[in-house]
């Protein structure tokens, strides 16, 4: 029973990363910037679900101003950073984005102090179920469901509707997708809010689960969101939702088996290094969105 | 001098050879590095190790050259075999590893870190004056590099990779060349930050300083010595010169960091010298 509650833990981290990668590895489809600051947007996300659950009483209303505000957000950051510097070596925009990060991360430490802000109201959070001795949180299952509507709704959106098709088309080849009238500048856009919002999501679920928001939450797993994207195949969708499954099971098995060897962010750069040196391409390696 | 200033000095002393060998791996040979704290950690365990087993101060000095450079060669064969943006993750990574490496090992004091770590026996002013000898010669090496083939051959591989193979230019030794060299003098800022403070915690090494040297070499001009000199001077005196500075500091890189490369992405460097040929055309 013990390893499948392993595998629950596993499963649910995974989904959270995946709704925070897959903005990550589609902003590096269309631009070629690892877009480090993501993690900001993030944190952005679960502060306001905390601040907006809390002032309002409803933590779905949280989440909601979430969705509204990060994309918004994401969009900022590339008209006024990103769009002005895509002239240069991808590593300067990339550079720009650390800077970033480190300067969000410091202003929530600011504004909203070391210690963080907690959920006044969070029963959800302490939650659990039995399934004939396997414990599950309700967070968890929140997490897997919320992605897998979140991500079904994103496979109809850009295989049926016509905007999400030429999304789809300008990622993978921007040229002959712009010849076909397909607007780059408006994919772009997008791109940034639809990224954003689902890092917001995933920023708020993971404040639901900690039932906390300190100013390092976003550090950590952004980082493994860039390990997820790398190892996914930059710029690929599928690559990263698999890359994310397979890092959320490996950390959760890992800490068994070498915890007391490394801790559990040191284990998933540890299977990035690895996986990095045997495929240098990532999963999939090519570029298919 | 009094204690403190000492103690300034001795830190810029540091943060000027972490600077100028994370530029001769980022800005000379475009390999771009957000790991360089885990070289500059693995030289000063390493010395403190060496100082702790009572194996001497130029022993400790060895040991930490050859800490950092071992490290920063097996993450150079990282580099032959991913592209320079993957690259940059791929340190990240390293970084984080090193830090959680340590973290766990009880041998190396784990979270609470190494302390009693005998003196060197030069005094506060004696270790001042060997870290700016070795710093001078740091940027000695760094200046000498830039004006010799292998940093032309450096600057080559950096810029375009392809371009640098049909000229001859063998650009995964280069790469590795870089990483050692870079990685070694790293190692050695560690070897001298163990001399100075006579205590380390794995903290002082982790990812936030590496982006902090990252900002030194770009604020300073990617590529440009007397520029990240200049720059890592100047960073380290900021906080300490305008003292509000130090709580928000994190802040004050971040926002410089972008504002530079957003205004200026060449850095201080390009910025003197367009201000320099505007003069000079009026």
């Amino acid at each position: 029973m013990y390893y499948i509650d392993l595998a629950v833990t596993g499963i649910s981290f995974g989904c959270m990363y995946a709704m925070m990668s897959v903005g990550l590895t589609l902003v590096y489809g269309l631009l070629r910037i690892l877009h480090v600051a993501h993690a900001a947007v993030f944190a952005l996300g679960a502060y306001v679900t905390v601040l907006v659950g809390n002032a309002t009483g409803s933590i779905l209303l949280g989440f909601l101003a979430a969705v509204i505000v990060t994309p918004l957000f994401g969009i900022a950051i590339y008209r006024l950073l990103y769009e002005p510097l895509l002239k240069y070596r991808p590593d300067v925009p990339m550079i720009a984005s650390v800077g970033l990060l480190v300067l969000m991360q410091d202003a929530f430490r600011i504004v909203f102090g070391e210690q963080g802000i907690t959920f006044h109201r969070n029963a959800f959070a302490f939650t659990t179920f039995n399934f004939s001795g396997v414990t599950v949180s309700a967070v968890q299952i929140a997490i897997v469901m919320t992605a897998a509507v979140v991500f079904t709704g994103l496979h109809l959106f850009t295989t049926r509707t016509r905007i999400g098709i030429g999304w789809r088309a300008t990622v993978s080849r921007p040229q002959i997708a712009a010849s076909f009238g397909i607007d780059p500048i408006k994919v772009r856009y997008l791109n940034f809010a639809v990224g954003s919002a689902l890092a917001a999501v995933a920023g708020g679920l993971v404040a639901e689960l900690n039932n906390l928001v300190d100013p390092g939450i976003g550090f950590v797993v952004s980082y493994k969101a860039l390990a997820i994207i790398v190892l996914g195949g930059l710029g690929s969708v599928r690559g990263t939702l698999i890359a994310s499954l397979v890092l959320g099971l490996v950390e959760a098995y890992g800490t068994i088996f070498i915890g007391a060897w490394l801790d559990r962010d040191a284990i998933a750069f540890l299977a990035l290094i690895v996986l990095l040196m045997i495929r240098p391409q990532g999963f999939t390696g090519a570029r298919t969105a | 001098m009094s204690a403190y200033e000492i103690s300034i000095i001795s830190i810029i002393g540091i943060n000027v050879i972490l600077a100028v060998s994370l530029n001769m791996i980022s800005g000379f040979c475009g390999q771009i590095s957000l790991g360089h704290g885990a070289f500059f950690g693995a030289g000063a365990y390493a010395a403190a190790l060496t100082m702790t087993g009572k194996g001497g101060v130029p022993l400790a000095i060895v040991a930490a050259l050859i800490t950092g450079s071992l490290l920063g060669v097996i993450v150079g064969f990282a580099s032959l075999r991913v592209r320079t943006d993957f690259l940059a993750v791929t340190t990240i990574g390293v970084n984080f590893l090193f830090v959680g490496f340590v973290r766990k090992q009880t041998w190396l004091g784990g979270e609470m870190g190494i302390s009693g770590i005998p003196p060197t026996g030069l005094g506060a002013a004696g270790n001042m004056v060997m870290i700016l000898l070795f710093a001078a010669a740091t940027i000695a090496l760094s200046l000498y590099i830039s004006r010799s083939w292998m940093g032309f051959a450096f600057r080559a591989v950096g810029e375009d990779e392809g371009a640098a193979a049909t000229l001859g230019i063998n650009s995964g030794a280069y790469k590795l060349a870089a990483f050692g060299i870079g990685t070694a003098l790293a190692g050695l800022a560690g070897g001298l930050y163990t001399f100075f403070t006579q205590f380390i915690t794995v903290d002082a090494f982790d990812f936030i300083f590496s982006v902090m040297l990252m900002a030194m070499v770009v604020i300073g001009g990617i590529g440009s010595t007397w520029g990240v000199v200049v720059a890592a001077v100047g960073l380290t005196l900021l906080p300490e010169a305008i003292r509000f500075v130090n709580d928000y500091r994190l802040l004050v890189f971040g926002g410089l960091l972008v504002l530079v490369i957003r205004l200026a992405p060449g850095g201080l460097t390009a910025m003197v010298q367009n201000l320099f040929l505007a003069v000079r055309r009026s």
